[in-house]
């Protein structure tokens, strides 16, 4: 049932499907391809048993937050507050189900759970929750904040010295706020080369193109205007966006940012660049459909 | 004449010293640091403070995260700006996710002055202490104060704590004990209960005093605890007096007047007068006349003891 208290320990203890390390640390060989299409059939059953969701923005994230999750961030499913973790950072939480299917995927919870996303008394809030999913850093939701929390995680971890690396995932449309910018200018002021943020550029916005709706203008120069170490990558190409985040790791003095050109709807002909599937879940007759397509 | 002391002054102090005590505190501020006094801190631990500069929304949400990474940040600014600049993030980053982020306001409420009508916060009380899990304290004078930033360091959760830009009459000695979410009674009485918080506790005292002259025995309680609001000591006061009269430096609308009225409706209804600012914004002035000309006096706290007791009936 939905934690009313500060989440703690785990209520349930579960057992990854997929081999650890003895410390608990997460570690897969599964080829990620794969995983990739697995999450895109778990993000869309969910939102289509749900009624409601929002599939776009969540399958144009699937390759950047599945190489977080496998390949770079250091993170224990069995322990979701221990405190070496690597952060990551969910700002675009209306694209929760990326995140609850990978969580899911890694152990956080039993994959079944995901039946029940937007359901009353869930654990799978409609946006992400901190004090109701394990491994859920951040409550969101209200767009634009995301970048300032994960600002704050990295003066942390400056602070105490400590090897944790904070990532945060940004949609292009909540680049729209101005508190993006507030975050955005406050980063290379406390020369935070542990924080790394990724746009998930993928062009759409709720009601239509992001070019039409507030253009970003130059957006990769604005963040490189701002302070930021800038690198632009094809955000569905697992092999580019692996090397980018491990370039980004390794630039020192200030944050780097990742624009990843996405496609909103990835994976789903009919979803794909369309701005209907932003927030509405498929009928049963295009799950199907789309669950061939991701066959 | 009392000593005066600013509580944002205490403040700042405090801040140095608990500091010293915990290495878990960190401070942010928002370009106002000479003014809400965490300048203190600063100096004394700049690694563990940070300018965010004229930007509320950002410095919220890195307190958050630095919140949710085990440290215990204090944001501060002025009590316009937060909630007022900031309300989504106190609500989602801060409320929402129950984040143990201390945000201590100053310079609130009409004493502000001359600043005038956009400076002069008199509504962030309602808007805080609309947000479940908040901790929502006024302190009264800085030995209050001192003891306030001291208990809300100690507590787990989201807190907000109100200051006000002036000195403030000295009410308590070093023997009084803060506690969260009791209300403390200055003076005993039976005809009616005046229940202040923050700037007009002075008042309410001299009200007090006044009326005494007039065989009106009247109690006085220092609400400092809007949220989670002493209760107890509401229905005591509606049951044993039954009158109340609230008074604070704040919009009539859902603030300590609101919440008081809300238990003794729900629990013992009796006559009650607010005296509070009335639908108005403020302008510019100076303090002692800008409490004069909105009403919130020692004067009128006792003509609305006297018109509540009169309502009785």
């Amino acid at each position: 049932m939905y934690n009313t208290g500060t989440m703690t320990n785990p209520p349930y203890h579960y057992q990854h499907p997929a081999p650890g390390t003895p410390s608990g640390v997460f570690k897969s060989d599964e080829d990620l391809a794969t995983v990739c299409k697995r999450l895109r059939r778990d993000i869309i059953t969910m939102i289509a048993r749900a009624g409601s969701g929002h599939p776009g923005g969540s399958l144009s994230a699937v390759e950047i937050v599945a190489t977080l999750y496998w390949k770079i961030l250091r993170h224990k499913p069995i322990d979701p507050l221990w405190p070496g973790r690597d952060r990551f950072i969910m700002s675009k939480g209306h694209a929760a189900p990326v995140l609850y299917a990978v969580l899911a995927e890694c152990g956080y919870f039993p994959r079944e759970e995901l039946g029940t996303l937007r359901r009353l008394g869930s654990h799978l809030q409609g946006h992400a929750d901190r004090n109701a999913t394990h491994g859920v850093e951040m409550s969101s939701g209200s767009l634009g904040q995301g970048l300032s929390f994960a600002v704050g995680c990295a003066l942390a971890s400056q602070l105490d010295k400590a090897s944790w690396r904070v990532y945060a995932l940004l949609s292009d449309g909540e680049c729209d706020e101005g508190q993006t910018w507030e975050a955005a200018m406050s980063a290379p002021k406390f020369r935070l080369d542990n924080l790394t943020a990724i746009v998930d550029n993928n062009g759409l916005q709720l009601s239509g193109f992001t070019k039409d709706i507030m253009p970003l203008g130059l957006f990769p120069q604005k963040w490189w205007a701002f302070g930021w170490e800038v690198l632009e990558v094809d955000g569905h190409d697992l092999d580019q966006v692996f090397a980018a985040i491990n370039t980004a790791r390794q630039i020192k003095g200030k944050p780097a940012v990742i624009i990843a050109r996405t496609v909103k709807g990835k994976g789903v002909s009919f979803m794909e660049n369309n701005v209907d599937f932003h927030g509405k879940a498929p009928s049963a007759e295009q799950l199907e459909k789309a669950l061939k397509e991701l066959a | 004449m009392a000593e005066e002391i600013a509580p944002r002054d205490v403040y700042g102090q405090t801040l140095v010293e608990l500091g010293r005590e915990n290495p878990a505190i960190v401070v942010l501020d928002a370009d106002l640091k000479p003014s809400t006094m965490t300048y203190h801190f600063e100096k004394e631990f700049p690694e563990r403070f940070f300018e965010v500069g004229i930007a509320e929304q950002n410095m919220i949400g890195i307190a958050c995260g630095l919140a949710a990474s085990g440290k215990i940040p204090f944001a501060s600014t002025f009590a316009v700006f937060a909630p007022g600049r900031c309300f989504d993030q106190i609500r989602v980053s801060v409320a929402q996710a129950r984040l143990n982020v201390k945000i201590v306001v100053t310079h609130a409420g009409l004493t502000v002055g001359e600043d005038g009508a956009s400076h002069q916060a008199l509504e962030d009380l309602s808007l805080v202490c609309s947000l479940p899990g908040f901790t929502v304290i006024v302190p009264a004078d800085g030995v209050e104060t001192a003891q306030v930033i001291r208990a809300v360091t100690a507590h787990d959760g989201p807190c907000y704590v109100r200051l006000c830009r002036p000195k403030l009459p000295v009410i308590y000695n070093d023997s009084y004990k803060f506690q969260i979410g009791k209300a403390d009674e200055l003076r005993p009485g039976t005809d009616v209960s005046i229940i202040a918080c923050g700037v007009m506790v002075s008042p309410a005292l001299e009200a007090a005093k006044q009326l005494a002259g007039e065989n009106i025995n009247c109690r006085v309680l220092n609400m400092s605890t809007l949220k989670p609001v002493d209760e107890a000591a509401v229905i005591k006061a509606a049951r044993e007096t039954g009158a109340i009269v609230t008074a604070e430096e704040h919009q009539e609308h859902g603030g300590l007047g609101s919440i008081v009225a809300r238990i003794v409706v729900k629990n013992h209804p009796v006559p009650m007068e607010l005296v509070a600012v009335k639908d108005v914004f403020g302008q510019s002035g100076k303090p002692a006349e800008l409490l004069e000309k909105y009403g919130l006096t020692s004067k009128e706290i006792v003509a609305a003891a006297r018109e509540a007791i009169k309502r009785k009936g």
